[in-house]
C-alpha cells in the first residue's frame, strides 16, 4: 500500500504541513476489499486498498463499471442488494465495519462519514422546502431542537456559499439549479460533523464553473475542518486537483495507485497513460503546455 | 464530397465579414444581432440578445456556453426552429428569418444545412435500420435506391463505422456508433453547415475522442461545423475560432488559441480558469472568487 504523497502540486491540492509527532489514526483504511456479486457468483471489485488521514484527500479515477462506487458504497455500508464484501476490510476510525449492526450503521453515517453523488435532486424531498430537510438532518443526528436546528442549518446553507440562505431555505427542489441543490446536498452531508465526506461524481452532471464552484468548496471544507475526503471521478483531471493519492481502477482493479504527482508524471499503466494523452490531446492542457514553452 | 460554389445563385450582398472574421468567401452561416424572446408578456424574456456570429466554408467555429447561456436556442435559430424576435439570420447568403415551416423544410430537404444533437437515439428512429436511417436524407434528397445505398456504403469508413452495422437497430448499437451513425445521418448529403449542439456529452472519452476525431477529418471536406458545448475543452480541440456565450450575449470572440491563453472577459476567465487540467496551475481559489463576485454585482 502507498503512502499519501508529500508534495502538493496543484494549489487545491490539500497544504503541506509538518509530520506530526505521533502518528494521525487514519480516519478510513480500506484493505484488500473485494465486492463480489452473489447472484452472478461473480467478484466485481478485486482488491483495492488505501489510508486516508483526516485532512487528506484520495481519488479514485476510472469509467463506469470500474468498481470505484462499489468501493464506495461498501465503505458506507450500502452496497445494493446481492452484493457483498467477500475478502479484505474497511475501517473507520479504527473501526472494522464487518460486524456493524443497523443501529450502529445509522449511529455511523452522517456523524463519522458522510456522502454526496452525482444526482442531487434525487436525494431530496420534492414537496418539502429544501432548508428544512437540512435542519431536519441537524436534529435527528445532534439533537438540536427546531429553533436551533434551522438556525445551525442557515449557518450551513451560508458555509457551502448560497448566495441567500434565507431564500434557499424555502425554496424547493424545482426552483434551484444542479450546482445550488448539490451545495445543498453538500450542506445536509457536513450537517452532523463527520470526518470523511465521500464525494461520487458530485461535479459531474455540472457545469465546468460549477464544478469549480463545488471543489473549491471541499477543498475549504477540508482546510476549515480537518475532512478527510474520497473523490471519485471519471475525470483524472478532476481528481488530479484535488487529490494527494490516486487510485487509477479498470475493470474491478486498481491498476495504479501512488501520489498524484508521481501518477500524473511517470504513469506506469497503458490506461492511465491513455487517460492522460486524452487530456492532453483535448484538454486545454495543449494550449497551457504552448504557452509555457513560449 | 463534392461542394459546388456557384456565385450566381444568390444575389445577396456579400457583407457578411463584418466581424472581419469570415475571409473573403461569403459565409455559410451569418447570424447578424439576433435576439429571441421565450414566453410572452410579462413572462417574457430573452434567450439571445444580439448576437452576431458569421461562419466561413470549411471553418469550424466552436460555441462555448454553459446552462441558460442560450447556446441551444442559438442552435435551433439557426434551423428556423425558433422565430427571431429582431436581428437576421443568413443561411448560405439566403436569409432565412422570416421564412415559415414550409420554406425550412424545403431547405433542410437541399440537405444544405444539418444538424447532431446531444442524445442520437432520439434523432434516429428506433424502427428503422441504421441503412435506411442513414440512406433516408438521400433518398428525400432525389438520390434512387442503388446510388444512396452505395452512397451510404462508401460514407461509413469516413464515421468508423463496419457494414455490418447498417441491418441493425439503433438500441443494437452502442451510443458511441449511435452518435457516429448521427454525424454520418447528417452528412451523408455533402452539408454545407452542419450544426452540432452538444455532440459529445454524453459519450464516455475514448468515443468522445473518435466523434472529435471525425470532425477534424471533415473540416478537410470544406464543410463548416458550429460546435456547440459546454465544454472548453472538447471544442478547443476542433474548433478554429470559438464565441462564448453569457446569458445570452456573446462576451468574447476569437481564435481559439487566443481566446483560452488570453482570455479577456470575466466570464471567459471564469471559464478557463475553472477548467480542470492535469497540469500547470489553474487559476487559484481567490482569483476564481474575485470573478464570480465580479460577475454577480
Amino acid at each position: 500500500m502507498s503512502t499519501l504523497s508529500q508534495k502538493p502540486l496543484a494549489e487545491r491540492r490539500a497544504p503541506q504541513r509538518p509530520a506530526p509527532a505521533r502518528p494521525v489514526a487514519p480516519a478510513l483504511s480500506v484493505r484488500d476489499v473485494r465486492i463480489s456479486d452473489r447472484t452472478a457468483g461473480r467478484e466485481i471489485v478485486r482488491g483495492v486498498s488505501f489510508t486516508l488521514a483526516p485532512g487528506r484527500t484520495v481519488g479514485i479515477v476510472g469509467e463506469s463499471g470500474s468498481g470505484k462506487t462499489l468501493t464506495c458504497r461498501a465503505a458506507l455500508g450500502i452496497l445494493p442488494p446481492h452484493f457483498e464484501i467477500t475478502g479484505g476490510s474497511v475501517e473507520i476510525e479504527g473501526r472494522d465495519i464487518g460486524g456493524l449492526t443497523p443501529a450502529e450503521w445509522t449511529a455511523l453515517r452522517g456523524a463519522t462519514i458522510s456522502a454526496v453523488f452525482q444526482d442531487p435532486a434525487s436525494y431530496l424531498n420534492p414537496s418539502i422546502p429544501v432548508g428544512r430537510q437540512v435542519a431536519e438532518v441537524v436534529r435527528i443526528k445532534k439533537g438540536a431542537g427546531r429553533r436551533e436546528a434551522r438556525r445551525q442549518a442557515l449557518e450551513l446553507l451560508r458555509a457551502v456559499h448560497l448566495r441567500d440562505p434565507e431564500l434557499v431555505y424555502s425554496q424547493y427542489v424545482f426552483e434551484l439549479s444542479g450546482g445550488m441543490l448539490q451545495r445543498v446536498l453538500i450542506a445536509a452531508a457536513v450537517a452532523a460533523d463527520p470526518h470523511i465526506l465521500i464525494a461520487d461524481e458530485a461535479t459531474t452532471a455540472l457545469d465546468v464553473t460549477v464544478q469549480a464552484e463545488i471543489l473549491d468548496l471541499l477543498a475549504d471544507l477540508r482546510e476549515r475542518t480537518d475532512l478527510a475526503l474520497v473523490v471519485v471521478s471519471h475525470d483524472l483531471a478532476v481528481v488530479a486537483q484535488l487529490c494527494d493519492e490516486v487510485l487509477v481502477m479498470r475493470r474491478g482493479e486498481v491498476v495504479e495507485q501512488g501520489p498524484t504527482e508521481e501518477v500524473l508524471h511517470r504513469p506506469r499503466h497503458a490506461y492511465t497513460r491513455l487517460l492522460i494523452a486524452e487530456h492532453e490531446q483535448y484538454g486545454l492542457e495543449r494550449f497551457r503546455t504552448a504557452e509555457e514553452d513560449a | 464530397m463534392s461542394r459546388p460554389v456557384d456565385p450566381s445563385d444568390h444575389d445577396d450582398a456579400v457583407d457578411g465579414a463584418t466581424d472581419g472574421t469570415a475571409g473573403p468567401a461569403r459565409p455559410v452561416l451569418d447570424v447578424r444581432d439576433l435576439h429571441v424572446h421565450y414566453g410572452a408578456r410579462r413572462r417574457r424574456r430573452p434567450a439571445l440578445r444580439g448576437v452576431s456570429l458569421s461562419v466561413a466554408p470549411g471553418e469550424t467555429v466552436g460555441i462555448i456556453g454553459e446552462t441558460g447561456s442560450g447556446k441551444s436556442t442559438l442552435a435551433r435559430a439557426a434551423l428556423g426552429l425558433v422565430r427571431a424576435s429582431a436581428g437576421s439570420v443568413l443561411v448560405d447568403g439566403e436569409d432565412v428569418t422570416s421564412y415559415g415551416t414550409r420554406r425550412w423544410r424545403a431547405l433542410r430537404r437541399r440537405g444544405v444545412i444539418q444538424y447532431v444533437f446531444q442524445d442520437p437515439l432520439r434523432s434516429l428512429d428506433p424502427d428503422l435500420s441504421i441503412g435506411t436511417s442513414l440512406a433516408e436524407p438521400l433518398l428525400i434528397g432525389g438520390a434512387g435506391r442503388e446510388e444512396a445505398a452505395a452512397r451510404v456504403r462508401e460514407f461509413l469508413p469516413r464515421v468508423r463505422l463496419d457494414e455490418d452495422l447498417l441491418d441493425r437497430l439503433p438500441g443494437e448499437l452502442s451510443g458511441g456508433q449511435r452518435q457516429r451513425v448521427a454525424v454520418a445521418r447528417a452528412l451523408v448529403t455533402g452539408p454545407r453547415l452542419v450544426i452540432l449542439d452538444e455532440p459529445v456529452s454524453a459519450l464516455d472519452s475514448a468515443n468522445r475522442v473518435q466523434v472529435l476525431e471525425i470532425l477534424k477529418d471533415l473540416r478537410a471536406d470544406g464543410v463548416a461545423l458550429v460546435f456547440i458545448s459546454h465544454d472548453l475543452g472538447s471544442v478547443a480541440g476542433v474548433a478554429d475560432r470559438v464565441a462564448v456565450l453569457y446569458r445570452g450575449e456573446l462576451v468574447e470572440a476569437g481564435a481559439t488559441r487566443e481566446v483560452i491563453t488570453a482570455p479577456r472577459h470575466p466570464y471567459t476567465r471564469l471559464l478557463v480558469g475553472s477548467a480542470p487540467t492535469l497540469r500547470g496551475a489553474p487559476a487559484d481559489r481567490a482569483a476564481r472568487e474575485a470573478l464570480r463576485a465580479l460577475l454577480h454585482t
